[in-house]
């Protein structure tokens, strides 16, 4: 079967999602602002002839109509990355801040770390793990190619992250970017959608609950979670923020996105889910122009213990 | 680590000085962060904040975070120095993240020499007149100076030594 079909009945317009699946995505780059301004990867594109669009919800982002990220001088100099529009929206989402302790539990390959890291500038620690030796290497090559210095990169089963190798014993924020089914990037693989199987939606659902748990256990009170995946599966979206909620002492809060986005939804399939996860984002490839995706954003219960504010201040008692 | 013995499959912070050093041959932090004034006037203010670690033999990394038990991990930082040889080395990676702030030892090429820099060709400079040995090779780009990475001088000739996978064949880019 054509997974898709098993999601018309959650969107708007079936007929244009089904077409926009079928288009072909072009090719993005992101800015590190680490490193440089769009205004300045701008100027480069124009002196080296390289024709590019802007991206009309993000100034740092850039359409490659020609293709060919990888070889373009802002490439060399690790002024851009190629990344999928809607795939930067769990770094947006998560607003890591300088200092912070921040945690990237499946990072590999690394489009959202060295873009978490960026909103970082570079200072702070981040803990980048991926469970996946070989896709490590991808890892550490796009942080060290982007200029990333303030990332320990460790390599655990995310659902029992030990925080033993860490001088912290809690994060700030932690990301969850799920392994998923991945129909949302069928734009740029159709493979996804034939060697899609209900038996994998509900097997990787299992694993995407176990490491969205362990996540917020290892973030502080008041601190922040965000889950996203690019799937369209309510089991490995809506399903799996429900299970969390009602196991850990947690709550979906309502942000922004810079783009269209519709509610999660409270009913599946003959399951119902906790009517707060109206507060995640999904994201059809017909509303924007773009792949699909689903992005929430979790608070972590208990009292704000405010750690960054009480550094703060006590590191500027010992500047003073 | 107090057998002297230097364990290649895990990080170590370099000792402060060399009088600290417990590990034969392991560079201090105090040689490192003299070395990149020395070599490319890039100081204490843009490196004092960072910490240094060897994991393998002279293989050093910078790291601006917050670590404890660096021996479960993978990585730390970004690779940054080769140390344990006659001359250290930069890494392209050190050299593209704080080469910028470098005040000597830097040649600018035009951009012809630089997209033959860049795809890993040697070639002739009799002009340098500055130190032989790893320089910061640097071109313009987009109303400044940027950083490409490393090359070596000897006998008149820049060799790159851009490593082979960041290699790109680049068109020209007149200024």
């Amino acid at each position: 079967m054509n997974p898709l079909e098993r999601y018309e009945p959650l969107v708007d317009d079936p007929s244009a999602f089904r077409a926009a699946c079928e288009q072909p995505l072009p090719s993005v780059v992101r800015t590190n602002s680490l490193l440089v301004s769009p205004d300045r990867v701008r100027a480069a594109f124009d002196e080296s002839g390289v024709p590019y669009e802007p991206v009309d919800w993000h100034e740092g982002l850039f359409r490659l109509p020609e293709g060919s990220p990888g070889r373009t001088w802002p490439h060399v100099h690790g002024w851009t990355h190629g990344q999928e529009e809607v795939s930067t929206l769990p770094a947006i989402a998560l607003d890591a801040q300088p200092g912070d302790r921040v945690f990237d539990a499946c990072a590999a390959p690394g489009s959202k770390t060295t873009q978490v890291a960026a909103a970082m500038d570079d200072a702070g620690t981040l803990v980048a793990n991926d469970n996946n030796l070989g896709r490590l290497s991808a890892l550490r090559h796009n942080a060290e190619r982007l200029g990333v210095t303030n990332t320990i990169v460790t390599n655990q089963d995310a659902r029992n992250f030990s925080m033993k190798p860490l001088a912290f014993d809690a994060f700030d924020r932690a990301l969850v970017d799920a392994p998923c089914s991945c129909e949302g990037t069928c734009r740029k693989n159709p493979d996804v959608v034939d060697e899609w199987t209900l038996d994998h939606v509900h097997g990787v659902a299992g694993i995407q609950k176990g490491i969205l748990t362990r996540a917020v256990q290892a973030t502080r009170p008041g601190g922040t979670v965000v889950y996203s995946t690019c799937t369209f599966a309510p089991e490995e979206n809506e399903a799996v923020l429900d299970h969390v909620l009602a196991a850990e002492a947690c709550e979906l809060v309502s942000v922004d996105l810079p783009l269209e986005t519709t509610p999660g939804v409270t009913e599946w399939e003959d399951e119902t889910y906790d009517p707060s996860v109206k507060r995640a984002h999904r994201i059809y490839p017909h509303h924007n122009d773009t792949g699909g995706f689903f992005c929430a954003v979790l608070r972590v219960g208990g009292a704000d213990d405010g750690r960054r504010e009480q550094e703060t201040a006590r590191d500027a008692e010992v500047a003073s | 680590m107090t057998d002297g013995a230097n364990d290649g499959s895990r990080f170590d912070r370099l000792p402060a000085t060399p009088a600290d050093r417990e590990v034969t041959g392991r560079a201090s932090r105090e040689e490192v962060l003299d070395w990149w004034e020395t070599r490319f006037g890039i100081g204490r203010d843009v490196l004092g904040g960072y910490s240094f670690w060897e994991k393998g033999a002279g293989k050093v990394w910078v790291f601006n975070g917050e670590a404890s038990d660096p021996s479960q991990l993978e990585a730390i930082g970004t690779t940054f120095l080769r140390t344990r040889q006659e001359h250290w080395k930069p890494t392209t990676r050190a050299v593209s993240r704080f080469g910028g702030h470098a005040t000597r030892n830097v040649v600018e090429l035009d951009g012809e020499r630089a997209s033959r820099f860049v795809a890993g060709e040697d070639q002739p400079l009799p002009a340098w007149d500055g130190d032989w040995g790893y320089l910061i090779v640097a071109h313009r780009i987009a109303g400044g100076v940027e950083p490409i990475g490393v090359g070596l001088y000897l006998h008149d000739e820049l060799r790159s030594v851009v490593p082979k996978g960041s290699r790109a064949d680049l068109p020209v880019v007149e200024h």
